[in-house]
């Protein structure tokens, strides 16, 4: 056996960072994977300068994009917006750290896919565009 | 579908296995435990032969060519459609139409009869366990003609609810369309009875056979719908073919589906008269090879008789449903419990571990099972998942496949640490996993 399911991961499971809500999210959005069903909510909190004060999510889905999903939220708070855009594909599969197939990639990149489009969603403050395509 | 008492000697699927030259693969030291054949089936070497034959020594089109080869090759596409027509009991070949697959057969009768014959505020009856393909032509349709969408109800072993159905009926619908066995949950519907009730209220049937024909016999005259369309891949015969049956008045008076070579009689610059049924509705150069090859798959499955093919799938499904709940602690086991309303699949979830993983981690032992929603994403909202894991049989199944399932689902729990009795961090994780609600 690999360590696709190394115990890390699946403590980030288990036990997700981050899980929860936000009382009053400057912005919320609701991803999905139309393939399997999974879905994940994204909140952030930012200061006026577009920095993460905090961050939540909730959701369910399969071990990967839920151990991705707390590995990438503990990265972003204290980072400005223009650093959340630029994050990409390769960032979140450093912070996994494991081999991914092509048939779970979708899985592992859920929780950037939906940072992006909740960056896009976002009302206009000069920073966010639409997301970049990483499929 | 049939008596399980009429078969005479039972399967070996044993013996079947050396017709299916995958198996000769080497997967880490054993043959793969291919647990996926309602997604597709493997071919049998009579079917891989039936193509290579054509390709290799008869390569030409059909209804052309004035020469040897052609003619053998039109011979062959037209033989294969006999046995098709023998096969599911269509009156004579001129009703059976050639398609790439179900999807591409409902969807033929969406637009060239639906369109003639659905009207404003007129009604199709669906029910909540259709697959995406036997459910979004019908929302364009719907759309389009401003009609109404109805859903029989499901009971909580995921069989039809027969009161929901007779309330429904009550619009008078135009169409009622459903699966002949459910590929979420292997639900075997009642067609007969429910083609009976829709025909008294007025309503012609359509029947998604995707997962009937490959499963058990099947008669659409004995069972008296009106369409239905099944695909040649999960029937042991090559992707690209597929057939619609209806019976030959409504297949006259339907417009064509595409135009093209082949469909029509004559063509002058602003006009065309169409071809006799079944070729109107075949417009150009159709896949030769794969209907000749679902014409191979039909013979070999004709060999073993479905009536046999149908008694092994309901002990192979009461086997995982007596052992699964034995072997693999807290797994949900969804669908009909009794084996003689489910054909070959078993579709169950494990607490606390996502179907994804559970496919990924049993892929590694060689055994590959479907994750997800299996493109019946409302049917899983109706049930409360996100996804499922899928195990389903065909022919050349055996119990042994079903042992490394339960094996592996037990070493999938292990890895996830999934205990024995399911306490402790449970209460997290039905957080995430709210049991019974909406996903
Ligand atoms: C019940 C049912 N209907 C329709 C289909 C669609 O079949 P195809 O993709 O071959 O058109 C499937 C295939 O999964 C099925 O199981």
């Amino acid at each position: 056996m690999d360590d696709l399911y190394r115990d890390e991961i699946l403590e980030h499971y288990r036990r997700p960072h981050n899980f929860g809500t936000l009382s009053a999210p400057d912005v919320s959005y609701e991803g999905a994977n139309p393939l399997c069903g999974d879905r994940l909510t994204l909140m952030l909190d930012l200061d006026e300068a577009g920095t993460v004060t905090d961050v939540a999510f909730t959701g369910r889905g399969c071990a990967i994009s839920q151990a991705s999903a707390s590995l990438l939220t503990d990265t972003l708070r204290g980072r400005s917006s223009a650093e959340l855009l630029a994050l990409g594909k390769d960032d979140v599969l450093e912070l996994l750290g494991i081999e991914i197939s092509p048939a779970r990639l979708k899985c592992a990149l859920l929780s950037l896919d939906t940072l992006q489009r909740a960056l896009a969603e976002r009302p206009a403050d000069g920073v966010g565009t639409a997301p970049d395509g990483h499929a | 579908m049939s008596d399980p008492t009429a078969h005479r000697v039972p399967l070996d699927p044993d013996v079947i296995r050396a017709d299916f030259p995958l198996f000769e693969r080497d997967f880490g030291g054993r043959p793969l435990a291919y647990l996926d054949s309602a997604a597709t089936s493997l071919k049998p070497r009579a079917v891989l032969d039936a193509l290579d034959d054509y390709n290799e020594r008869y390569t030409a089109n059909i209804h052309r060519g004035i020469y040897t080869t052609a003619e053998e090759a039109t011979a062959a596409y037209e033989a294969a459609r006999a046995s098709v027509a023998t096969f599911i009991g269509a009156g004579s070949p001129s009703e059976i139409v050639f398609v790439r697959n179900a999807t591409e057969a409902i969807n033929l009768v969406a637009h060239s009869w639906g369109r003639r014959h659905i009207h404003q505020a007129d009604t199709i009856v669906l029910t909540e366990l259709e697959h995406h393909s036997n459910l979004v032509p019908w929302q364009l349709l719907a759309q389009e003609k401003d009609a109404d969408l109805e859903f029989v109800a499901i009971d909580d072993q995921g069989r039809l609810d027969q009161q929901s159905f007779e309330v429904l009926l009550r619009t008078r619908p135009r169409l009622v369309a459903f699966n002949h066995v459910s590929n979420a949950l292997g639900t075997i519907n009642p067609v007969r009875e429910m083609t009976r009730m829709a025909h008294e209220a007025g309503a012609l049937v359509l029947v998604d056979g995707a997962q009937g024909v490959p499963h058990g016999p099947v008669d659409v005259q004995a069972l008296d719908v009106d369409f239905y369309v099944f695909s040649g891949h999960k029937t042991l015969g090559p992707t690209g073919s597929g057939a619609l049956w209806a019976r030959r008045e409504l297949l006259d008076a339907m417009p064509p589906f595409m135009g093209g070579g082949e469909m029509i009689r004559e063509v002058h610059l602003r006009h065309t008269t169409f071809n006799d049924v079944p070729w109107k509705f075949e417009a150009g150069t159709p896949d030769i090879a794969a209907a000749i090859g679902l014409g191979a798959a039909m013979g070999y499955l004709g060999a073993l008789g479905m009536d046999r093919v149908r008694a092994h799938e309901q002990e192979l499904a009461a086997y995982a449903l007596e052992l699964l709940p034995r072997e693999v602690p807290g797994i949900r086991i969804l669908g009909p419990r009794d084996p003689a309303e489910r054909a070959g699949i078993v579709t169950f979830t494990l607490p606390g571990i996502h179907a994804h993983d559970v496919a990924t981690l049993l892929d590694r032992e060689a055994i590959a099972i479907r994750a997800g929603h299996h493109c019946t994403q409302p049917l899983h909202e109706r049930l409360g998942e996100s996804a499922t894991g899928r195990a389903s049989f065909n022919v050349y199944t055996t119990t042994d496949d079903i042992d490394r399932l339960a094996a592996g689902l037990r070493s999938v729990q292990r890895v996830f640490g999934a205990p024995d009795a399911p306490a402790a961090t449970d209460g997290d994780r039905a957080v995430r996993y709210p049991v019974g609600s909406h996903g």
